[in-house]
C-alpha cells in the first residue's frame, strides 16, 4: 500500500511553476525559437493519394532567389527495418523514414516529397512551385473494405501479413493480425438468453492540438547537430531523427520547447530530419513550421475502425460469451493501435468465453499516430454501446448490468495479468449515487452511461534533485510538461523532502542535461517520472542522514528523517538540534560537497485506470442536431497529486470524446483528398457547444507507486464516445452505431426509424 | 517593395518595414519579437493570435501589417503590469484554466475584451464570446469559471 496517507502538500492545488510564463505569453513554444542566420524551410507535398514518383527535378528551385538548399528522398539513407521501442505510436524505423520523406512512391495526399530552405518563408514557398515531379497516379485505397478486397491495389508491394497461423504467401494491405481467446465461444453463445450482434464504425479523427509542429535544426561541420522542437519526448525525437539520418544518437542534442498540446500526436517526427538535412546542405540553421492544413493532411490522425461485435447475455445480465473482429486503419504504413484496442475491448468485464481478432490495415491516408489511449476509444465505443443495448433489452439498469460483470482485484485481465486494486466497481457505485444519475431527465433528453479503461504504462524515467545552498530545490527531469506535470513533480518532491511547494522549481531539460526518459505519453509521467523524483528525493534524505550522523559522531541508523529535518532517533543519546535541509545545504561544502540526488528506473506496476461517464443529450428531431445538456466524468486516479489538473484531464478528455462522437471526421474526396483540412470545417468542440463538465475523482491507491498514483491522462477519452452515443440513441429512439453523430446522420436515422 | 509602417503597440510607438502581404501576426512575432500571440491556424478559426486593434478584438493572422499604420494594437504582452497579473491571468492560474497553455494568450486577450464590454456576463455569454478561441486541453470548464471569477473580482465582489 502507499507509504503515507496523511499528506502535507499532495492533494493541494497550488499554482503551477510555469504558470505565469504561460498566462503572460512569455513561454516559448515550438515556433517561438529562432537563431541568427536562420533559414525558413517548407515542404513539397504529394498532390496524389497514391502514385509512383517517376522523376524529381530540383534545379530550377535551387536556382530561385534566396534558396540555399533542396532535399528529396535521395538525400536520405535507406533505413533498416526495426521496431520503434518505448514510443506510443508503434511502428518501424524503416516506415518512419519512408513517412518523413517519400521514396519511389507517395502513399497519401500530403506525403512529403521534397523540402526547401530559403532566406524567407515566401521564397521557400515560391521555390516549391519550381520543383518538377513526374507522377504515375495509382488507384487509391480509402476504406477498410477496399483495402481488404481481393483485387485491391497494393500500397506496399512487399507487405506480407504477420501474425497469421501460416505464413502469408502473397502481399496484401493487411499488415498484421492479432488473435486471442479463451473458453468455449459457441457454448457461451448457446447459453445466452440475449445476443447483441452489430457493426460499429468510427471515423478518422485528428488529435487537434492547437500548436502546429515546429522545429529549428542546426547541423555543424563536425556532424554534431542540435534540434529545438515541440515534442512529447525529446529522447524519442533524438532516436528517431538519428535513425532517419543514419547518425549516432550521441551526435544529436534535442532541446524541447514548451508544447502546445500533443495527445499522442507529437510522439514521432515529421519535420525534424528534414530541417537537419537542409541545415547540413546549407550550412545554416533551418526553421520549419507546419501550417494547420499540413497538420491535418500529413500528421497523425487516429485510426478509423470497424468493429464487428457479438455479445451474449444470460437473462440476469451476465456476459456468457463475447466476440470482436476489429479492423483499424493504419494509414499508409503499418502500425495502427489495433493491438491496444484488442487489449481494451472487453477489459472491464469478466468473460469466460471470448475471441478477439484485430487487423492492422493499410489505406492511402496519413500514417496513424497515437491519440490518447490509442485504440481504446474505438473499442469501448463498440462494447459499451452493446452493453447499453443489452441493459435496455433485458430491462436491467445500465450501471447494475455493468456491476454484475465488472472485473475486480484478483481477476485476470483478458490480456493476461491479474488486476491489483482497481476502481471500476467504486466508479460504478459512485455513478449510481451521483445526483446526475439520480435526478429526473428533462423532456426528450436521453441519458447515456459508459465505462472507460486504459491499462497505463510505466517505462523508463530519470530525475535529479539538486539542493541549492539556501535549501531551495531544483528538480531536473526530461518529460515535456503538457498539462501541469511540473506542478505534480514539485508536489511530490516537496512532500518527500518536507519542504514548502514554493521552494521547489522543476526544469524540463534537454537530452544532454536530463537523464533518459521515455515519451510523455501512456499516462506515465506523474506515475513513472514522479516515482523517479520521489526516489531522487529519498537519495537526498539518505545523504542528509549520513551527513548528520557523521556530524553527531553517531551511526546512520541512530538518526531519522522527520518533518524536513534529520533528528536523532527517539531514545538515542545524542545531544543535537535537528538539522534541516537548509542547515545541511548551507554546510554542504564542509560535508562532502553539494547535495545531489538522482534516480533512474524502469517503472513497473502502473495501475490500470477505469472511469464511468454519464451524458444527457437532446436530439433536435427536426435538424438532427445534438446538444449535450450535462456530462459527468468519474475516474479512479489512484491518488490525485494536484486535483485540479486531474479534473482538467477528465474534462479535456471528455470534450475530445464528445467531439469524436458528434462532429469530428476526415471527409475525403473519391480520389483521396481530405476536403476539410482546417478548423472551420473540421470542427472541434467550442465553448458554446458545451455544458460544464462535472467530475468526481475516485482514489483507489496504486500499490505500485509510493503515493498511490495511477495514470489519469488517457482513460478520460475512452468512455465519452459510447456515453454520448447511448444518450443520443435514447433521445432519438434509434440505436446509433456509426460516428460521428452529425446532424445529417442523426436525421437519416430518425427518418428510417 | 516594402511598406514603412508607424503604429503603436501596447502604448509604445513602433515602426517597421514589411511586405504588403505580411500579416500583423508575422510582424508581431518576427519583426517586433512579441511571440505571445500564437499561430494555431492562420485562418481566423482558433483565436490563438487574438489582439485588439483600436480597441476591437481581432485575429492578427487576418490583418495585414500595413493596415495598422497610425493605429493602436494591444497584445498579450501588454496585459499584465510589472507589479501584477491581470485578474483574468491570476484566475486562470488559480482555476487551472490552462494545460498546455498555447491558447491561453488568445483567451486572455479575448476575455479581457469581453469584460471591458460586459463586466457581469452570464456563463452563456462567456461561452458564446469565447467560441472563437479553441482550446483542445481543458474542455473549457475551468476557463469559463476563471473568467466568471475574474469578472466578479473586478466588480469588487470576490472574497
Amino acid at each position: 500500500m502507499s507509504e503515507a496517507t496523511d499528506f502535507k502538500v499532495i492533494g493541494t492545488r497550488p499554482i503551477r511553476p510555469d504558470g505565469v510564463d504561460k498566462v503572460t505569453g512569455r513561454a516559448s513554444f515550438g515556433a517561438d525559437f529562432s537563431l541568427p542566420g536562420m533559414l525558413e524551410g517548407a515542404v513539397l507535398r504529394s498532390p496524389h493519394a497514391h502514385a509512383r514518383i517517376k522523376s524529381i527535378k530540383t534545379d530550377a528551385a535551387l536556382a530561385a532567389p534566396g534558396v540555399k538548399a533542396v532535399v528529396t528522398g535521395a538525400d536520405f539513407p535507406q533505413v533498416a527495418a526495426g521496431a520503434i521501442e518505448g514510443g506510443e505510436g508503434g511502428g518501424d524505423f524503416a516506415d518512419l523514414a519512408g513517412n518523413v520523406i517519400a521514396r519511389g512512391k507517395v502513399r497519401y495526399h500530403g506525403h512529403a516529397v521534397a523540402a526547401v530552405a530559403a532566406q524567407s518563408r515566401a521564397q521557400a514557398l515560391a521555390a516549391l512551385a519550381l520543383i518538377e515531379v513526374e507522377y504515375e497516379p495509382l488507384p487509391a485505397v480509402l476504406s477498410l473494405d477496399a483495402a481488404l478486397a481481393d483485387s485491391a491495389p497494393l500500397i506496399d508491394e512487399g507487405l506480407m501479413t504477420s501474425g497469421l497461423p501460416e505464413p502469408a504467401t502473397a502481399p496484401s494491405n493487411l499488415a498484421s493480425v492479432i488473435e486471442m481467446g479463451n473458453g468455449d465461444l459457441e457454448a457461451g453463445f448457446a447459453e445466452a438468453a440475449l445476443i447483441i450482434e452489430r457493426r460499429y464504425q468510427t471515423p478518422t479523427v485528428h488529435q487537434g492540438y492547437i500548436e502546429p509542429h515546429a522545429c529549428v535544426g542546426r547541423w555543424g561541420q563536425d556532424d554534431q547537430a542540435m534540434l529545438w522542437c515541440c515534442t512529447q519526448g525529446a529522447f524519442d525525437v533524438r532516436s528517431m531523427t538519428a535513425k532517419v539520418l543514419g547518425q549516432p544518437v550521441g551526435s544529436l542534442k534535442v532541446i524541447p520547447s514548451e508544447i502546445g498540446g500533443g495527445f499522442g500526436g507529437k510522439t514521432t517526427v515529421y519535420l525534424e530530419p528534414l530541417a537537419l538535412q537542409l541545415s547540413k546542405k546549407s550550412g545554416r540553421p533551418v526553421r520549419m513550421v507546419m501550417s494547420r492544413e499540413e497538420v491535418f493532411r500529413a500528421t497523425g490522425p487516429a485510426s478509423a475502425a470497424t468493429i464487428d461485435l457479438r455479445m451474449g447475455f444470460s437473462q440476469d445480465g451476465k456476459i456468457t460469451a463475447a466476440e470482436a473482429t476489429m479492423a483499424y486503419e493504419a494509414g499508409a504504413f503499418p502500425g495502427s493501435p489495433v493491438g491496444p484496442g484488442t487489449m481494451c475491448v472487453f477489459a472491464p468485464y469478466r468473460i469466460a468465453n471470448f475471441r478477439i481478432k484485430g487487423m492492422d490495415v493499410l489505406v492511402n491516408k496519413p500514417k496513424a499516430a497515437a491519440y490518447r489511449a490509442p485504440g481504446a476509444p474505438q473499442a469501448l465505443f463498440a462494447t459499451e454501446s452493446a452493453m447499453d443495448e443489452a441493459a435496455q433489452k433485458l430491462g436491467i439498469d445500465p450501471i447494475e448490468l455493468r456491476l454484475r460483470n465488472a472485473v475486480e482485484e484478483g481477476d485476470s485481465a483478458i490480456y493476461g495479468p491479474k488486476f491489483g486494486p482497481i476502481g471500476l466497481r467504486a466508479c460504478l457505485e459512485a455513478a449510481a449515487a451521483h445526483p446526475h444519475y439520480t435526478k429526473a431527465k428533462d423532456a426528450g433528453v436521453g441519458r447515456g452511461v459508459a465505462v472507460g479503461f486504459w491499462f497505463n504504462v510505466g517505462l523508463q524515467s530519470s530525475a535529479e534533485v539538486h539542493i541549492n545552498e539556501d535549501g531551495t530545490v531544483t528538480v531536473i527531469e526530461g518529460n515535456p510538461d503538457i498539462g501541469g506535470s511540473r506542478a505534480s513533480m514539485a508536489l511530490m518532491a516537496a512532500e518527500t523532502l518536507g519542504v514548502p511547494y514554493e521552494s521547489v522549481r522543476v526544469v524540463v531539460a534537454d537530452t544532454e542535461t536530463a537523464g533518459f526518459s521515455n515519451v510523455t505519453g501512456g499516462s506515465r509521467v506523474t506515475f513513472a517520472t514522479g516515482m523517479a523524483v520521489v526516489e531522487a528525493s529519498k537519495d537526498i534524505i539518505a545523504q542528509c542522514c549520513s551527513r548528520a550522523a557523521s556530524l553527531w559522531s553517531t551511526d546512520q541508523d541512530m538518526v531519522e528523517w522527520r518533518d524536513g529535518a534529520v533528528h536523532p532517533r527517539p531514545g538515542v543519546n545524542v545531544e543535537a538540534t535537528p538539522l534541516s535541509l537548509k542547515d545541511l545545504a548551507g554546510q554542504a561544502g564542509r560535508m562532502g560537497g553539494p547535495l545531489l540526488g538522482k534516480a533512474s528506473l524502469n517503472a513497473r506496476g502502473a495501475g490500470p485506470g477505469f472511469s464511468v461517464n454519464l451524458c444527457d443529450a437532446l436530439v433536435d428531431q427536426e435538424t438532427g442536431q445534438v446538444q449535450v445538456k450535462a456530462f459527468t466524468a468519474i475516474q479512479d486516479a489512484g491518488k490525485a497529486i494536484h486535483p485540479s489538473y486531474v479534473e482538467g484531464q477528465l474534462q479535456g478528455g471528455a470534450v475530445q470524446g464528445i467531439g469524436w462522437a458528434l462532429n469530428e471526421e476526415y471527409v475525403y474526396s473519391p480520389d483521396g483528398i481530405m476536403e476539410n483540412a482546417g478548423f472551420l470545417d473540421y470542427r472541434i468542440p467550442v465553448a458554446s457547444d458545451l455544458p460544464m463538465i462535472d467530475t468526481q475523482i475516485i482514489e483507489v491507491p496504486n500499490p505500485g507507486h509510493p503515493y498511490g498514483v495511477r495514470g489519469v491522462g488517457e482513460t478520460p477519452i475512452v468512455a465519452p464516445l459510447a456515453a454520448v452515443a447511448n444518450a443520443v440513441s435514447a433521445s432519438a429512439g434509434v440505436r446509433m452505431t456509426e460516428l460521428p453523430l452529425s446532424p445529417p446522420r442523426v436525421l437519416e436515422a430518425l427518418d428510417q426509424a | 517593395m516594402k511598406v514603412h509602417v508607424q503604429t503603436e503597440v501596447n502604448g509604445e510607438a513602433v515602426e517597421f518595414l514589411c511586405d504588403p502581404t505580411t500579416t500583423l501576426l508575422e510582424v508581431l512575432r518576427d519583426n517586433l519579437g512579441l511571440r505571445g500571440s500564437k499561430e494555431g491556424c492562420g485562418t481566423g478559426d482558433c483565436g490563438a493570435c487574438s489582439v485588439e486593434l483600436d480597441g476591437a478584438l481581432a485575429c492578427s493572422c487576418l490583418i495585414l501589417a500595413a493596415e495598422t499604420q497610425g493605429r493602436s494594437v494591444a497584445t498579450i504582452e501588454g496585459v499584465a503590469t510589472p507589479e501584477a497579473l491581470h485578474p483574468l491571468q491570476s484566475h486562470l492560474l488559480k482555476s487551472a484554466g490552462l494545460q498546455c497553455g498555447v491558447c491561453t494568450p488568445g483567451i486572455v486577450v479575448a476575455a479581457k475584451h469581453l469584460l471591458e464590454q460586459d463586466p457581469n456576463p452570464t456563463e452563456e455569454a462567456v461561452r458564446y464570446f469565447l467560441a472563437g478561441n479553441l482550446c483542445r486541453c481543458t474542455g473549457y470548464d475551468k476557463i469559463i469559471r476563471a473568467v466568471l471569477d475574474a469578472a466578479a473580482e473586478m466588480r469588487g465582489e470576490a472574497a
